[in-house]
């Protein structure tokens, strides 16, 4: 009898088409490699389901790393934001942070485009349902809805919050996922009998208000810079200095908080309806009144959702409370005194992944071949998601070709420090980036991403080799500009010392090195300009990238010497088939620990909670044998 | 996080344990083995270099403390890398000074890089012209076995030996270090660590939360702080410059009800003819303790206020002082007054000796004797079965002597069997104390010199993204004195202190 179902073969399945799906389906597709992306509906491919901007501090970082090593999601915002800021201006160049408003449809739209039209990839709506292994329980496939079968050399799990999806406010309790998409219902028990260990997290969104109804006049209006710096090292600064469209800000106030106190038992936050983990630094606005019960007022940011919607997103009142507490709280807010919402704030429930089940490459140490990213590994944030993807994705197209793996550790991007902090520590709410988690932050800037990832992505396959030449050209500009600054003397003369006067800067008594002067805290590389009569016509990134490292040398060199002791370790390889019991002397805790997590460095196994230097002695001992 | 280091630093401590002849051996080892010696070493004619020094050779001369002054005379081998213990650059430096002596040195080796800075010191060129910052640090418990083995010098199982007294030793310096930083210093550090946090966490929330949060505001009020933060630093590392030498030793109290005769064992001890006396005031013990010096041997003396009953509340807080302190010692001198019949303070104080290395002195043998070591050892016995540690060798760790506190009787061997206790291992005193210390003072620095880069970032006026870099470095030193890592505490407190927005 011939078969009754379907049965197709490909290289790559990726499960999910959010910003980790797609990432990670271009990537291989890019690479040449056979790949289907799957996803509940065409409809939400690359759809931003909360908030309506892409970047932010240390997640600007982030977008800024994936364009470097050949990812997509810098020049898709690039070419359909509605206003972007740089934050952190008046600070060091580390935590400037670009991020900018979005236009949803539009970033959606431009996607789904930009995959329609890759080479090597084909979108299918369709549920996966099973993860399909071989005799020796490696990944052999996935199975649909339908029963047909994908065979496949590598599958890329990124389900996002849509695996056993539950929407939740007040008594309202829907099994879908975001925006009302169907969830998908089957996966997780297939992974549970997989022996995979699940987690259940919880995120939430505000409402949604038709902008016709609110009052902008009680706000305060934000714009955007001019000039707009891209996110894309490849993107045209002429091409982003586009109309932009404002954002209001507003406050809660003492109405708001009592309605929402004297309404908590009917929250399903506190009532134990909802039983997932939530995030800390995006809580609920029921949330913050109860944790932060001594603040009488909360920001609240009004945000266009696009171009050609009139639908605002209310950033910062996240919410759950049944829909009559909803409609009273945010028309407490000044602006808001008469707004209709259009979709309700809710909370959302989902299953993901015990992180530490993934090696550094984020294939899962059980089902070799199975590759996961994004928010269903315990993440969240859009561009936390796209980062995952892309690295899951090159990784797993490095497998199926037999090359290298890629690799990124802490000292060399924010992606580094996402991946690490990932499979190594217990991770018990959504995981999001800050800049605080980058330990060598002085040198994760967003303005060197490229010189910090590029060639990595260039090795990978996904950067051009036009591009590569062209950065080469800008690196190669930026050390010989740096060289000659550090070498050119200025003389004490009578010129020079009037101009640093006018500069507000201390006289010369003798020469000193161009150098020296750019470091002084009322001078830079632009307002030295005057003295240094030789000084090349340079692009505006390489004369950026020469004052920063001029300008904070000191703490440059002593980063860079701290990341020279933390490669030591981080170079010391433990290998995979190590057997943690025939490690004599190892203490309990820090046997189970490293049975479980399984680094794959010394420094990773440093950085495991329980395990402590009389451990790594013994360990490194062992592994001299 | 865990921290490691890795050959490629210079290490040094006391690598003998003490010895009665009072010889002992202050071992360096690492790439600036040499030049470090070279800083602090002077031959008598003043101008041999141990760097122009063959593999193996031994060279006498004296070593200088960072001031200029002699501190011992001393035989010094040089041995280069590969063949030595460690298969690295090694030199050993022969003391002859005893025990003060010995840590003098190896305080000399870890502060060398100080000479290089100051002028007054005459062989300070010697160092300057290999250029480059000569820096040796506080070797950690078993380090130098574990270059041995890492380099290749000694095979596994020889390792694995060695390791498992690291661990013994690990546990030995952790309960130990523990204890010394019980009460106010723990306190101390402790508080400063959780202001620094919360200046961190105000920071870090602000730079990931720009529209929300602004620390620019406090900039000034954190500038006044920090100076505070430095100063107690400061005067951290000044007490254990103080007392440093003096507060290492046999932590002793002297236990025994009131009249028994501790006072006048205390001025025996006292009056010894090469004793030296500091009093330390309470820094990490609330009890006064006196240093006494005896032939080579650290006391730590703490007399109690006499262990008994009593309602009056001041009195009471003492007496719990007293009986952490016999909790915390390394041993106990139970004067009984032999004069008198045991009663039920003599009681208390035995249940207290349960477990307890004690030497028990039956005072005042120049009056009638009414009591004697059989009444003692049944008491002791009694204690025992009435508590818990039945189990103990009472015949391994209390001695009996008789004594006499105002003829001196018994005297030379109370002093017999401290040398005894002390030189043959039987009380737990050794080099891991000093290490242990070397390396909370050395933490200390580090944690100074880190605030001080934040001062000198605020003078350059930078903003606080650069310096909460270094804030962080000093809160991660301050936390390994008290053995604490860091973990997820930063972002714990950026989330339990801070609302954050967009």
């Amino acid at each position: 009898m011939a078969s009754v179902i379907l049965e197709e073969n490909v290289d790559v399945v990726v499960v999910g088409a959010g910003h980790a799906g797609c990432e990670a389906a271009l990537a291989c597709a890019r690479l040449g490699l056979e790949t289907v992306l799957f996803t509940m509906s065409v409809e939400s491919i690359a759809m931003m389901p909360c908030n309506p901007h892409i970047g932010g501090s240390s997640k600007g970082h982030l977008v800024r790393e994936i364009d470097a090593l050949g990812g997509e999601m810098a020049s898709c915002i690039d070419h359909t934001f509605l206003q972007s800021r740089m934050l952190n201006r008046s600070k060091g160049p580390a935590v400037h942070s670009l991020r900018a408003q979005a236009d949803k449809a539009a970033y959606s739209a431009r996607m789904r485009r930009t995959l329609e039209t890759q080479e090597h990839l084909q979108i299918r709506m369709q549920e996966v349902t099973e993860i399909v292994t071989d005799s020796a329980g490696a990944l052999a496939g996935v199975r649909t809805i339908s029963g047909s079968i994908w065979r496949c050399k590598a599958a890329i799990l990124c389900t996002g919050t849509y695996l056993n999806a539950r929407c939740i406010y007040g008594e309202v309790s829907v099994p879908t996922g975001p925006n009302a998409m169907q969830a998908a219902g089957h996966l997780t028990d297939s992974l549970l009998k997989h022996g995979i260990e699940m987690y259940r997290f919880k995120t939430g969104t505000p409402a949604r208000i038709d902008g016709k109804t609110i009052d902008y006049s009680k706000m305060t209006r934000q714009d955007g810079d001019v000039p707009v710096v891209p996110f894309s090292f490849e993107t045209d600064p002429a091409t982003v200095q586009i109309d932009q469209v404002p954002v209001y800000l507003t406050h809660t106030n003492e109405e708001t908080h009592a309605i929402l106190r004297d309404n908590l038992d009917r929250s399903p936050l506190y009532s134990g309806k909802i039983t997932g983990t939530g995030p800390r630094y995006c809580p609920s606005i029921e949330d913050k009144v109860v944790r932060f019960s001594e603040k009488t007022s909360h920001q609240v940011f009004v945000e266009p959702q696009g171009r050609d919607t009139d639908e605002m997103y209310i950033d910062g009142m996240s919410s759950s409370m049944p829909e009559d507490v909803q409609v009273r709280m945010y028309r407490t807010v000044p602006g808001l005194e008469h707004a209709r919402i259009v979709r309700m704030a809710y909370a959302i429930e989902y299953d993901c992944i015990n992180a530490l089940q993934l090696t550094d490459t984020f294939e899962f140490k059980k089902i070799p071949g199975l590759y996961s990213a994004g928010q269903f590994n315990g993440s969240s944030g859009y561009e936390e998601a796209a980062a995952q993807g892309l690295y899951a994705g090159i990784n797993a197209a490095m497998k199926i070709l037999g090359r290298e793996s890629l690799r990124i550790d802490r000292s060399e991007g924010y992606i580094g420090v996402l991946i690490d902090d990932l499979i190594t520590k217990e991770n018990h709410e959504p995981y999001r980036m800050m800049t605080s988690r980058a330990e060598y932050r002085l040198l994760l800037r967003q303005d060197n991403a490229d010189l910090r990832l590029l060639e990595k992505g260039y090795r990978v396959g996904l950067v051009s080799e036009e591009r590569y030449r062209r950065f080469q050209k800008k690196k190669s500009r930026i050390e010989a500009e740096i060289k000659r600054v550090r070498e050119l003397n200025i003389g004490a003369s009578r010129q020079v010392n009037q101009a640093l006067e006018q500069a507000g800067s201390t006289p010369l008594s003798t020469s000193v090195t161009l150098a020296e002067l750019i470091r002084r805290p009322e001078l830079d590389y632009k307002k030295t300009q005057l003295f240094d009569k030789e000084r090349p016509e340079l692009p505006e990134d390489v004369q950026e990238e020469v004052n920063i490292e001029i300008k904070y040398e000191g703490y440059i060199q002593r980063q860079t010497k701290q990341v020279q002791q933390f490669r030591k370790t981080e170079h010391m390889r433990i290998p995979a088939d190590i057997d943690y019991d025939l490690v004599p002397s190892l203490r309990n805790e820090a046997r189970q620990k490293l049975k479980e997590i399984r680094p794959s460095s010394i420094g990773q196994a440093s950085r495991i909670m329980g395990v402590n230097p009389a451990d790594l002695s013994v360990l490194l001992i062992y592994l001299k044998r | 996080m865990s921290e490691l280091h890795f050959p490629q630093d210079t290490i040094a401590a006391i690598s003998t344990a003490v010895s009665e002849s009072g010889i002992g051996i202050i071992r360096i080892s690492g790439p600036d083995a040499i030049a470090a010696a070279d800083l602090i070493f002077r031959s008598p004619g003043g101008k041999k270099r141990l760097a122009d020094a063959a593999t193996h050779t031994i060279h006498y001369g004296f070593i200088y403390d960072r001031k200029g002054a002699v501190i011992d005379e001393v035989l010094v081998s040089v041995m280069r890398a590969p063949r030595t213990y460690t298969a690295e650059d090694t030199v050993e430096i022969h003391c002859h000074g005893g025990i003060l002596a010995m840590k003098a040195v190896l305080d000399a080796v870890l502060h060398c890089d100080m000479c290089q800075d100051s002028d007054a010191v005459f062989h300070c060129e010697k160092g300057r012209d290999k250029g480059g910052k000569i820096h040796v640090r506080a070797a950690q418990p078993g380090e130098f076995t574990k270059r041995a083995f890492l380099n290749g010098r000694i095979d596994l199982s020889r390792a694995e030996a060695v390791m498992d007294l690291i661990e013994a030793k690990n546990e030995f310096a952790l309960k130990n270090s523990v204890g010394q930083i019980r009460g106010n210093l723990y306190r101390i550090i402790r508080d400063l660590r959780a202001r620094i946090l919360e200046r961190i966490a105000h920071i870090e929330a602000s730079l990931d939360d720009p529209e929300n949060l602004d620390f620019t505001p406090q900039i000034d009020s954190f500038r006044k702080e920090l100076g505070e933060w430095k100063e107690d630093i400061r005067h951290l590392i000044r007490t254990s410059e103080d007392g440093r030498l003096a507060a290492e030793g046999i932590r002793t109290v002297i236990v025994g009800k009131p009249n028994a005769g501790k006072s006048s064992l205390l001025n025996l001890l006292l009056g010894e003819e090469r004793a030296i006396v500091t009093e330390i005031a309470g820094t990490t013990r609330d009890l006064l303790t006196e240093t006494i010096h005896l032939q080579g041997i650290t006391l730590l003396v703490t007399d109690t206020a006499g262990i008994r009953e009593t309602r009056d509340l001041v009195e009471r807080i003492g007496v719990e002082r007293a009986k952490q302190s016999i909790r915390e010692a390394d041993l106990l001198l139970w004067i009984v007054d032999s004069s008198v019949e045991l009663d039920e303070n003599d009681r208390r104080i035995a249940s207290l000796l349960a477990g307890h290395r004690a030497i028990i002195l039956l005072n005042k043998t120049d009056l009638e004797a009414v009591t004697g070591e059989e009444e003692v050892r049944s008491l002791l016995r009694a204690a025992d079965e009435a508590g818990s540690a039945a189990d103990d060798d009472h015949g391994g760790l209390h001695s009996i002597l008789p004594f006499s506190a105002r003829e001196g009787t018994g005297y030379e061997e109370l002093i017999r069997v401290l040398k005894d206790l002390f030189f043959h291992g039987k009380l737990s005193w050794n080099d891991e104390v000093v290490i242990t210390n070397a390396r909370h003072r050395e933490l200390l620095e580090r944690s100074l010199e880190s605030l001080e880069r934040v001062s000198d970032s605020l003078n350059q006026e930078m903003s606080e993204d650069f310096f909460s870099i270094d804030l962080m470095s000093a809160y991660e030193a301050l936390g390994r004195i008290i053995g604490e890592e860091v973990g997820e505490d930063l972002v714990n407190e950026i989330f339990s202190r801070f609302c954050m927005g967009k």
